[in-house]
């Protein structure tokens, strides 16, 4: 009979293993977004900014930012890849996309992007652009210490170690806490 | 005993590999020698990585970002990272790839030239670069 019990009890839980949806009785189960590493990634898109976690845009954002032509012209830099390079980091981003993540930001960042559109910005994520609505530009780029709303670490102090966004682990640098 | 005299060996092989991050300014420079480039001019080097070049109204130049003294670090003119000193007498890990060397001249000869350095060019900056 106790055999039995624990074969149930583990069986619900491989179960649970197995259909890990989005979120379990509504309760996302991870918090902020992936923090995945790949050293291939860090050496060649973390040498101007830090490198932003794969799962902070969906496969096709990544896929149109990673063309060859797109990477020619970077916002107005030159991010320039060999080719070998190019097709892994791409894998690698599109691997790791918030299409098929289990945490909590890169849900709610798949969800608020339409069918159709392929933000190549994480801060033209309607998501996003809400999340930072209320704070005024002098803070942003007003503020030469942070300098834009893309260099996410300069407020987001867990962000680079955990991947996490929560309004309570912010620090504008240059200005102080942020209490809304 | 055997077994873990080899697996010290190995160890030490790795770790020696590992350490040999030499610099390659030599190996590139003597590279593009054997493909047409003449001794080289460190002075032309010089002159090149502080010449302006005006791009959509604005001056660019390899010190808008590496900065005047190439002992002090610099930063990305954009997006503030900071650049460690491009002295390899100062940041010992510098000029240690090949490959990242050929990729940060594509990108910023690009940038700042609009369009890619020539062997000769890239000979000089690099002999400039190395007295540093
Ligand atoms: C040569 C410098 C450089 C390199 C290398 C580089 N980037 Fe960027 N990246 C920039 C700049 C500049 C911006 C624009 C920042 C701004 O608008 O203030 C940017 C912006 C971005 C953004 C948009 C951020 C936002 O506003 O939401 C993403 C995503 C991005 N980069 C990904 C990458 C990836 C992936 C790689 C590696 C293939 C990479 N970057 C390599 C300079 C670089
Ligand atoms: C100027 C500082 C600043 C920068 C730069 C910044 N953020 Fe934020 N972010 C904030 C503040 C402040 C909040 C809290 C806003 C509120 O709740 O009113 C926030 C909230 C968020 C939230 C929601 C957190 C929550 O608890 O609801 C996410 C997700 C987020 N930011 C992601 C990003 C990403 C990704 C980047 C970089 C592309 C970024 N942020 C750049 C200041 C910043
Ligand atoms: C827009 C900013 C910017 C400009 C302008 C710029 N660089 Fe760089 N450069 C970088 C960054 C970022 C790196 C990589 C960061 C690092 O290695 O610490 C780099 C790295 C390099 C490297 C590789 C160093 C190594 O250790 O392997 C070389 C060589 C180089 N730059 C040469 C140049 C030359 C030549 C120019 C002018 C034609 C120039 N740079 C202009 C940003 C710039």
């Amino acid at each position: 009979m106790t055999r039995f019990i624990l074969v149930l009890i583990m069986s619900v839980f491989i179960a649970q293993n197995v259909y890990a949806a989005d979120n379990f009785l509504g309760v996302p189960r991870f918090k902020g977004v992936e923090p995945i590493k790949n050293a291939l990634y860090q050496a060649n898109c973390a040498e101007c900014h830090f490198a932003y976690f794969p799962g902070l845009l969906p496969a096709r954002s990544w896929r149109d930012l990673m063309a060859p032509k797109s990477l020619e012209n970077h916002f107005g830099d030159n991010a320039e890849l060999d080719e070998m390079d190019r097709r892994m980091i791409t894998n690698f981003l599109v691997n790791n996309a918030a299409d098929d993540s289990h945490y909590k930001r890169s849900i709610k960042i798949r969800r608020s992007i339409a069918d159709g559109d392929v933000p190549v910005r994480i801060t033209k994520v309607p998501y996003i652009k809400r999340k930072h609505s209320e704070i005024p530009d002098r803070l942003i780029r007003g503020n030469p210490k942070v300098r834009s709303l893309s260099y996410c670490l300069n407020c987001h102090t867990q962000a680079a170690s955990k991947g996490v966004f929560d309004d309570d682990t912010v620090f504008i640098k240059g200005y102080g806490e942020w209490d809304d | 005993m055997r077994l873990n005299q080899f697996i010290i060996v190995c160890l030490c092989c790795l770790f020696m590999a590992n350490t040999a991050s030499a610099n390659v300014i030599p190996e590139m420079v003597e590279g593009f020698q054997a493909q047409g480039a003449s001794v080289g001019d460190a002075d032309a080097g010089e002159a090149l990585w502080k010449k302006k070049f005006m791009v959509e109204g604005k001056a660019r130049s390899c010190q808008s970002c590496h900065t005047l003294d190439l002992t002090k670090a610099g930063s990305h003119i954009r997006t503030g990272k900071i650049i460690e000193p491009m002295a390899p007498s100062v940041t010992l890990t510098r000029f240690s790839e090949v490959k990242k060397v050929h990729k940060w001249f594509r990108r910023n000869c690009k940038w700042v030239l609009s369009r890619e350095c020539s062997i000769q060019e890239k000979v000089d900056i690099l002999l400039f670069l190395q007295k540093q």
